[in-house]
């Protein structure tokens, strides 16, 4: 099974072994104890690097990694490796934690089906991540979307010009704070 | 006919193609380095139609949102409604009647044979044949009164709701359909003797822009332009959802990665298409359309889900982030032709002008669905 290949060579990612590892798996319970109960107010502490296997018919995905900006390539080699296919790169304004989210979505050809989402969190003030158009070139206009709507800058993109938005603009209209 | 040859890059001119040209089908433009006739570079410029369809879905309720859908591909909007609902019925855990899937399940499958039909009459009117795109349309013309009998429109539906559909399908709906499948298979053989078959057409699409797997995977393709290049990856079956298991079909896959496999492709398609259709006609059980509780606000519990499926035009993913309000937090709109349309720079090439704009059609492009 190709998930639990990927999901060992996505914990060879983060060093400090066993009880790193498995806390990230009880945070796994956490989304479910939000789901019952309805306060969202409740602070919840910031999720921990690390891979989250998850309940597919919930969510949609298999196995959801969380890495630093500077594993980010590290984390996109394995899926390379392993031969997924990139479906999408996107951002969530995360506001309220001054921060911006980045989500790579992979998926596979064969019937070993696993989808695999990797995020990384920049801060709001410098987001900066590096390019992954070196692993999959099919990443360049995504990421160039990437940085039309949230402004994240790939560092090392051979052509990060705006895509779908005008070319002389500059604002980002996915951002919470955005006025039109 | 595509192999490369021997350019002099110091010789070159831009060639601008598009934004409004009836090749590429929309306003869509490329920006062409020629050496002659010969494409030395090309950056194509989308953006033109660009609408912000995320943007709205931050803005606006889940059901207010759903009419957003149909307007991204004008040719095949039912099945992007459908991963629409099926993402928020999956958060919110809404549970669909067995009429209803059944129906959600013709009607797309009704929808991408009217798409695959557009397609393939202005993919050979590209080539320079012209009546082809006529029998192409009488056919559709058929599709589309269907639909319009039951869903109130011609191309932008809104049909599908939060747990079953607008409107329920009736005899007349039923007997038409069942009249229009050997109609099409009859009509299938004609575009068989007429174009497939034709010297000139195959001529000209055989080892026409080969695609490797490679390609195919490092740009996430899907839809006929991977299943032309070998793959095998049709969500339908890879990560089936709704009511496709119960159906018996089958994938075509052809190995060539030209022009003409994926052109093939998308000729099988209709068939297997067909198959779902008078599957499902037959097995249509009786029952509700709507879920005896209707969920009158939906409010999806915080989270992040995501759902893909098979459109006319590939793998079409929705990825929903919830903060548990009446309002999603972010919605991402994850559209095929985007990725496929992004493989034309790289692998156009060395090629001849005309046979690039051959290789667009064989994409099978819809602007707004790109731009979004």
């Amino acid at each position: 099974m190709i998930i639990e290949k990927i999901k060992l060579a996505f914990q060879d990612l983060f060093p400090v072994a066993e009880p790193e590892v498995s806390a990230p798996e009880e945070k796994a319970e956490e989304p479910e104890e939000t789901k019952t109960k309805k306060k969202v107010k409740t602070k919840k502490p910031p999720r921990l690097n690390g891979v989250i296997e998850c309940n597919y018919t919930v969510h949609g995905y298999h196995l959801d990694v969380q890495v630093d900006a500077d594993q980010l390539l590290d984390a996109v080699s394995i899926v390379d490796q392993a031969e997924f296919f990139i479906e999408s790169i996107t951002g969530v304004d995360w506001i309220k934690e001054d921060q911006i989210e980045i989500v790579y979505d992979f998926s596979r050809y064969d019937f070993d089906t696993c989808r695999v989402v990797i995020r990384t969190r920049v801060n709001r003030s410098s987001p900066v991540v590096p390019t992954i158009t070196d692993i999959y070139a099919g990443a360049n206009w995504h990421e160039r979307e990437t940085h039309d709507f949230f402004g994240i800058k790939f560092d090392g993109h051979p052509h990060l010009i705006p895509l779908l938005l005008p070319e002389d603009a500059d604002f980002h209209p996915l951002l919470k704070d955005f006025k039109a | 006919m595509s192999s490369p040859i021997q350019l002099q890059p110091d010789e070159t001119f831009v060639l601008n193609v598009g934004p409004q040209h009836p090749a590429t089908h929309g306003v869509l433009r490329v920006k062409m380095e020629m050496n002659g006739e010969y494409i030395v570079n090309a950056e194509t410029v989308i953006g033109y139609i660009h609408r912000m369809h995320e943007k709205m879905g931050e803005n606006k309720t889940y059901p207010q949102y759903l009419m957003n859908l149909s307007r991204m591909d004008y040719l095949g909007a039912m099945g992007y409604s459908h991963g629409h609902v099926l993402v928020v019925e999956k958060a919110s855990g809404i549970e669909v009647p067995e009429r209803a899937e059944y129906i959600r399940a013709i009607m797309v499958e009704l929808n991408r044979i009217s798409s695959h039909l557009f397609w393939f009459g202005a993919f050979v009117m590209d080539l320079g044949g012209f009546s082809p795109l006529m029998y192409a349309l009488q056919d559709r013309e058929h599709i589309l009164d269907m639909l319009e009998a039951v869903t109130g429109s011609r191309l932008t539906y809104c049909y599908f709701r939060f747990g079953g559909l607008y409107n329920d399908v009736d005899d007349e709906f039923v007997d038409a359909a069942r009249r229009f499948i050997p109609r099409m298979r009859k009509s299938l053989i004609k575009y068989e003797k007429l174009v497939t078959g034709n010297i000139i057409f195959r001529k000209r699409l055989e080892g026409n822009a080969l695609l490797s797997k490679e390609t195919c995977r490092k740009y996430g393709a899907t839809s006929a332009v991977a299943r032309g290049s070998g793959i095998n990856y049709d969500v339908r079956k890879n990560e089936p959802y709704s009511v496709y298991p119960e159906f018996d079909f089958d994938v075509p896959v052809y190995h060539e990665g030209d022009s003409l496999a994926r052109y093939m492709v998308r000729m099988d398609e209709i068939e297997q298409s067909l198959r779902i259709i008078e599957q499902g006609l037959d097995k249509l059980p009786d029952g509700p359309i709507m879920p005896a509780k209707k969920p009158k606000l939906i409010k999806p519990p915080a989270g992040d889900y995501y759902q893909a499926v098979e459109t006319a035009r590939g793998n079409f993913g929705v990825r929903l982030v919830s903060d548990g309000t009446k309002i999603p937090y972010r919605l991402k709109l994850r559209s095929p032709t985007f990725s496929n349309m992004h493989l034309f720079d790289e692998t156009c090439r060395g090629m001849m002008i005309m046979d690039a704009l051959a290789f667009m059609g064989s994409l099978d492009l819809v602007i707004p669905e790109i731009d979004r």
